[in-house]
């Protein structure tokens, strides 16, 4: 398999070209990058023309989450605190995604510090749903959504904490991986929670997924927490056969469901029932805790993480006066340069550590964490692997959430219990709300979630790709990206 | 409508341990979504933990790794970034801290 020749271009300078056309037409709309690397890319891919092809991601296109980062390139987390900051070195992903060949084209959105649900809580502006751009693109990975969906680049790569890969895949129609927790080194990401957090990839098939997790999984001596298990040859895994595979259904846990969000994830299961899978009931009695179990961790290790940002080393310091000193600085900096969600996050983060509700909170959300991991352990004796929908609903309008911390939270309701137990969990286009009318909004994208044993990324993505052999939801690009020809004139 | 289980003190409290200097507008607002939130994660309160094992990574494994000297960036690479540094001194300049 490769990529480039299997997307119709005929160089790496033509597929870079082919990106870098459709970013000027379409960044206008939808705000998915913050740094375009036009020149960068199209060096790289003259280089990579003239030399020995390196694999399926030779001279392939990839936007990455500007929350990794990028030796020489300005990486932002889409947070002012982090303003002129360009990091010296690149994130072990990159450098593994340049030595397989691949091109980084850009750095895409997120809700700053990947603290957020729909982009929104980014300091250089939301992202658009090219679905409908009255809606979210989900978040926090909502740049790189967008990228993908909007097929200005083939490739990209997220982080996801909570489902902030698989809820903008979801909500923008394309296909997202949460790789087990320690496949992919972490060494060069922005910690935000760093027990939870972990890179992936977005494309449109999961076969292209698997190429890109092949290209950056596996044991670095940077990441501690990254795992010595050997990469299995996930392509060779996608064989179509999912025979006797058992997915467990935890029907308890599907309740406040949208009606159309239901019946796409019911008639995906017949899908896969049609192919010789096996439905079978699974119990998670502790996941419906999920969500404050996860608020408690992340925000201690956020508030932990972020200590960081003080103005001393890189980023954002406030203009001082003489009588200011190290404190007022600390403070100012701090209170200037990070959005309103952050502050919340390390507020509480701060408050459930602090002496006298550690117990209460943050030891207690550990304790329902190890509850929630049993859950799954006994899940999987009955089941190869577990089905939801990804989130409670479709794509959400800008504003609908914002006020309501609480209410933005639950959209990750589906999501949260892969990052709280480490497992791989894959998202994958299943169906649509709506007419396929062309009225804008009338057509929004679904998303059904298939999550598997630890480090059992060969049977997710065998599943993901086995349902799509079968359907052609993943294939659908949205009406108003495809009006865009590739040959129509710049500006 | 949600009473606030935070206190407006309180909230400034933790807005001085985590070293962030707050509005009025910011502490009004904070403390009703603080208290929000953690009212609605007191659901988790009412289960029985006693005797389960906290989780606090899933990797079921120490993560030390053993301390080898290796190449690390240079001196200049990491001033580079400072808002205020002297790289001529090698250090990163900060306002007095002795009031």
């Amino acid at each position: 398999m490769d990529l480039r020749q299997g997307s119709g271009a005929p160089s790496a300078v033509a597929a870079v070209e082919r990106s870098l056309t459709r970013i000027r037409q379409l960044e206008p709309k939808l705000s998915a990058f913050n740094t375009v690397l036009a020149e960068r890319a199209l060096e790289r891919a003259r280089v990579l023309d003239s030399e020995a092809p390196r694999g399926p991601l030779h001279g392939v296109p990839i936007a990455i989450k500007d929350n990794m980062c990028t030796a020489g390139v300005p990486t932002t987390a889409s947070s002012k605190i982090l303003s002129g900051f360009v990091p010296p070195y690149d994130a072990t992903v990159i450098e593994r995604l340049e030595s397989a060949g691949a091109i980084v084209i850009g750095k895409t959105n997120l809700d700053e510090f990947a603290m957020g649900s729909s982009t929104e809580n980014s300091a250089l502006g939301p992202s658009k749903n090219p679905w409908d751009p009255t809606r979210t693109p989900g978040g926090s990975s909502g740049g790189s959504a967008v990228a993908v969906a909007a097929r200005m680049v083939p490739l990209a790569l997220g982080s996801d904490t909570g489902g902030s890969i698989r809820q903008p895949a979801a909500l923008c129609g394309v296909t997202g991986l949460k790789p087990t927790y320690g496949r992919v080194s972490r060494y060069g990401l922005l910690a935000f929670a760093s027990s939870l957090d972990q890179i992936g990839p977005f494309a449109v098939t999961a076969r292209e997924i698997a190429a890109v997790l092949q290209a950056i999984g596996g044991f670095d001596a940077h990441d501690s927490t990254s795992s010595a298990e050997p990469m299995p040859d996930l392509t060779g895994a996608l064989n179509g056969d999912i025979t006797g595979l058992r997915i467990g259904i935890p029907r308890a846990f599907l309740t406040g469901v949208d009606a159309a969000v239901l019946a796409a994830f019911e008639a995906s299961l017949r899908i896969f029932e049609a192919r010789g899978a096996t439905l079978v009931d699974v119990e998670l009695p502790h996941a419906s805790f999920g969500i404050p179990v996860y608020y408690l961790i992340c925000t201690a290790e956020a508030s932990s993480n972020l200590a960081r940002y003080d103005g001393v080393r890189y980023g954002h310091r406030t203009t001082l006066s003489k009588e200011d000193g190290l404190r007022a600085m600390y403070e100012r900096t701090r209170d200037e340069g990070f959005g309103a969600e952050v502050k919340r996050r390390i507020m509480l983060g701060t408050y459930v550590l602090s002496a006298g509700y550690y117990d209460a909170y943050y030891l207690k959300a550990q304790q329902v964490r190890t509850l929630l991991r049993q859950d799954y352990d006994r899940a999987f004796e009955r089941a190869d692997l577990i089905a939801t929908p990804t989130t409670p609903t479709p794509a959400f309008r800008f504003g609908e959430k914002t006020s309501d911390p609480v209410q933005m939270y639950l959209a990750d309701v589906f999501t949260v219990s892969a990052n709280l137990t480490g497992l791989p969990s894959i998202s994958v286009p299943c169906g649509f709300t709506g007419s396929p009318e062309p009225e804008a909004g009338s057509r929004l994208p679904i998303g059904l979630q298939l999550t598997g044993r630890p480090f059992d990324e060969p049977t997710v993505l065998r599943a993901a790709d086995a349902f799509q052999l079968d359907t052609t939801f993943h294939m659908e690009a949205p009406p108003s990206v495809t009006e865009v020809t590739d040959d129509q004139p710049l500006d | 409508m949600i009473v606030s289980i935070l206190s407006k003190q309180e909230v400034q409290r933790i807005a001085e341990l985590a070293r962030l200097e707050l509005t009025s507008d910011e502490l009004d607002l904070f403390t009703r979504q603080l208290g929000d939130i953690l009212t609605y994660v007191e659901q988790i309160r009412a289960l029985d933990t006693s005797g389960v094992v906290p989780t606090s990574q899933v990797l079921n494994r120490p993560v030390d790794r053993d301390d080898v000297p290796g190449p690390t960036l240079t001196r200049e690479q990491l001033l580079g970034n400072a808002p205020d540094a002297s790289t001529e001194a090698g250090l990163f300049k900060v306002p007095r801290v002795i009031g």
